[in-house]
């Protein structure tokens, strides 16, 4: 009876969204308020239902309802309680089910939050909003439904694939979602612009919130999937260059350029039509992320689905909305008028150059990813782009972007004085050349990853200097540069905090990528290995149980100059079901770098493949991919761009006189 | 029809075979004694697709094929070959499919290219922007007969400094 309801709550959400998707827009035509106002209840509707639909399936999953056919491809009854409830997304049809849930959760939240914008306009984003719904509807309806039932039940489940029962399941695709799919309200706020015919910066305003949300997330999926990757993957890699990623990687590039083009739109008014496009071009390449992972058309890991027929289904949807889109933006978007002028050196043409250099990394990501799919189409020629391609690109490309990042904040708005603001910037000159200095010194040669850390402090450094600037550090009472820093806007620490937190990925990167050191090793209980000042000893191994697998756990005492720092205990897991198995790396923090541990085969004389890695600083990776998403959450909470708070309602504390 | 499907099922399969469960890539016994050799190996192996895997590079993939492939780099390598005959090796035997950076030829320009056309293209369009943007030309100078009458307003006015 559940998976019915859910079934029938879905078919209900498809006929309401139907109903969003056309009514309002006739009320927008007619200015009539009752039909516009069809649109807040349609979308709460449909995220009630869908909701609904996807409680339902999550219940199947829990009791273990095999007879319902996706349960019963992805999960088991031993399974821990916490990966049947992320099997539900574990698969095509499930993610498909979490794909819309978050997009009515979008709309929902527009309709409920987005009180200050006009009526008509609303009503028009939540319209647009709607026709991805029911296209999405009709795919899952049709080709993906997840509440198939299978006419005699199975005894037991198929089990999930070993590899995704792990707490990164839990994290990575909902969060990932929520930034592919919270892209999808920037697209229809850009589509309701040019159906409107009118853009100015309120509408700035009202989309870059949800674009920041939509970053965060999409940063700390994507930052979330790397270090899943990371430890699962048994050999530390955390960026492959996969289509699959390269398929999270575009939009984000592309979200990244978007909101620094509607900082300048805001602003000054200018680049209007290039947001509406780029606006449109982020929510496209999530959309043709979707398509590349979905149908299976590049077969890599991620590709649970590889049904013909799905992928011929987003394909249409795809060309239906970015076809459609850029149909429109064509025709309307010559009737949206220019703002502002600036000069060549100023805020804006910093924010210009950041926008040029960020679109050249999509495309050149895009192209890499595609040619060899166009070639082979074409001339039936087969080539590999893989990671040296992407290495080679794009690193040219994002150098002088992180060389330009520290300018940008202090350029003046209009028309700037770039040899004042690099004398500004000198504080931050001196950190990169005594990094660079450090670690030439103790590193030695080559040169250009000693560059590479000069230019990450640089940014870092930079990002600091922003912000003692506008306290005024060093020029004003101390207390006045408390009070200054209170009274800063949120965006500006957000700012700030977001390039410290790019300084310290590129710190992390260059770190692993350069410095790392590994031993593969074949090691018998009692041997010993060093890898630079630590020593392993391998105490033995023990088997170990957990509710659906069995581990071979491998002891290993590691120590520093004689110094016992613990144990890192790395296993083997062999799920019962599926008869796989994976390994368990077992990872060990020293500051920001990481030892890592992994097992290999075991031989019959008892000995086992080792793997010991020297990760240095690879933890800044994440770690910086958190601090720009909570530069992203500052910046959100800043007063100017809060949901819903039309006014400023300063607080009698902030009158205060600061001591 | 039919044929799509085999050639689905083979994906299937390889996808499969090369699931990265354990992946273990490199192992003790095909690594080379020279620490130096092992390195280029190494970066050798990184250059190169294992051609039943998706998007690994030989030295990632724990594919049977991959292995053969490692271990067929390092005794070129210790034939004395130099890195780029190992390359071409390789690409004579498995085609250029087997290199993850494909080399700069005439089926690839574009994909080599596509960077710097990007950038240019949007440098270009930049400029031609901002030229039909530019507000008009400085305003004529002014003529003699203006330049005096300007000098007698202002210093008609001698108070306005302030």
């Amino acid at each position: 009876m559940i998976p019915e309801i859910g079934h029938f709550a879905l078919v209900l959400a498809l006929l309401v969204g139907i109903a969003q998707a056309s009514v309002p827009l006739i009320g927008a035509r007619r200015n009539d308020p009752r039909l516009m106002g069809v649109a807040e209840s349609t979308a709460l509707a449909q995220f009630g239902f869908v909701a609904a639909a996807f409680a339902a399936l999550t219940a199947c999953y829990v009791r273990s309802d095999f007879s319902v056919l996706t349960v019963f491809e992805n999960s088991h009854s031993a399974m821990p309680l916490i990966y049947k409830f992320t099997s539900v997304w574990g698969n095509h049809e499930g993610s498909m089910l979490l794909w819309v849930l978050i997009l009515t959760l979008f709309g929902a939240l527009v309709a409920a939050f987005g009180r200050n914008m006009p009526e008509s306009f609303k009503a028009t984003v939540l319209a647009v909003q709607a026709w991805i719904a029911v296209a999405f509807y009709l795919f899952i309806l049709l080709t993906s439904n997840p509440f198939l039932r299978l006419a005699p039940a199975p005894f037991e489940g198929r089990d999930l694939n070993p590899i995704l029962q792990d707490l990164g399941l839990a994290v990575h695709p909902p969060m990932l979602y929520l930034g592919y799919v919270g892209l999808s309200i920037t697209f229809s706020f850009a589509m309701a612009a040019l159906i409107e015919g009118r853009i100015n910066a309120a509408w700035a305003r009202w989309v870059r919130p949800w674009t920041l949300a939509a970053w965060m997330c999409l940063t700390l999926g994507i930052a979330m999937g790397s270090y899943w990757a990371y430890y699962t993957l048994g050999w530390g890699g955390w960026w492959f260059w996969d289509p699959v990623e390269n398929a999270s990687l575009m939009p984000w590039l592309a979200a990244t350029a978007l909101l620094h083009s509607l900082v300048v739109m805001e602003k000054r008014e200018a680049l209007k039509v290039w947001s509406i496009l780029l606006a449109i071009l982020a929510f496209s390449l999530s959309l043709i992320g979707t398509f590349l992972v979905r149908s299976g058309v590049l077969t890599s890991v991620h590709a649970f689905a590889s049904d013909p027929m799905r992928g011929v289904f987003i394909l249409a949807i795809l060309v239906l909305f970015i076809g459609g889109a850029l149909a429109l933006f064509a025709w309307r978007a010559p009737l949206l008028k220019q703002g502002g002028l600036f000069a060549p050196v100023s805020r804006e043409g910093a924010l210009v150059l950041n926008n040029l250099l960020l679109t050249t990394a999509c495309a050149t990501v895009f192209v890499g990813t595609l040619y060899p799919l166009a070639l082979e189409a074409l001339t039936g020629d087969k080539i590999s782009v893989g990671a040296p391609f992407f290495n080679l690109t794009f690193a040219p490309l994002f150098i002088p972007l992180l060389v330009a990042v520290p300018f940008g904040p202090l350029l003046a708005w209009k028309r700037a004085d770039l040899p004042g603001v690099t004398q500004r910037l000198l504080g931050a000159f001196v950190v990169a050349l005594l990094g660079i200095a450090a670690t030439l010194a103790i590193e030695g040669h080559p040169v250009l990853p000693a560059l590479v850390v000069g230019l990450a402090l640089f940014v870092m450094a930079g990002a600091l200097i922003d912000i003692a600037e506008r306290i005024g550090t060093f020029r004003v009472p101390l207390a006045t540069m408390a009070a200054r820093a209170r009274g800063l806007p949120r965006s500006n620490w957000g700012t700030a905090l977001a390039h410290f937190g790019l300084g310290v990925v590129l710190l992390g990167i260059v770190g692993e990528t350069q410095w790392g050191a590994e031993r593969i090793v074949s090691m018998k209980p009692s041997d010993r290995v060093t890898l630079r000042h630590y020593d392993f000893s391998f105490d033995g191994t023990v088997p170990r149980s957990g509710s659906n697998y069995r581990d071979l756990v491998s002891r290993f005492t590691v120590r520093r100059d004689g110094e016992v720092l613990g144990t890192m205990q790395p296993a083997k897991r062999t799920f019962l079901s599926r008869n796989s198995s994976t390994s368990q790396a077992a990872l060990m923090a020293r500051g920001f770098s990481q030892l890592y541990v992994s097992l290999g085969d075991v031989s019959p004389d008892g000995s086992i493949v080792v793997r010991i890695y020297h990760k240095p600083m690879v933890l800044m990776i994440w770690l910086g991919a958190v601090i720009m998403f909570a530069g992203g959450a500052f910046s959100l909470s800043d007063r100017r761009l809060r949901v819903g708070a039309p006014r400023p309602a300063r607080s009698a504390a902030a009158m205060q006189p600061a001591e | 029809m039919m044929l799509h499907r085999s050639k689905l099922l083979v994906l299937l399969f390889l996808l499969v075979l090369c699931w990265p469960l354990a992946a273990q890539a490199v192992q003790p016994d095909e690594m080379l004694s020279d620490p130096q050799l092992e390195a280029r190996a190494r970066a050798l192996s990184r250059e190169l697709r294992c051609m039943v895997c998706q998007n690994q590079s030989i030295d990632d993939s724990e594919a049977p094929l991959a292995r053969d492939l490692r271990i067929l780099v390092r005794e070129r390598l210790r034939a004395g070959d130099s890195d780029p005959q190992v390359l071409n090796f390789l690409v004579a035997r498995y085609g250029e499919f087997v290199l993850l950076r494909p080399p700069f030829e005439w089926h690839t320009a574009l994909l080599w290219l596509a960077p710097l056309l990007v950038l240019l293209a949007g440098g270009f369009s930049l400029v031609l922007l901002a030229r039909k943007r530019r507000p008009p030309a400085v305003p004529p100078a002014l003529s003699a007969a203006e330049q005096e009458r300007l000098a007698q307003l202002t210093g008609a006015r001698p108070g306005s400094g302030d």
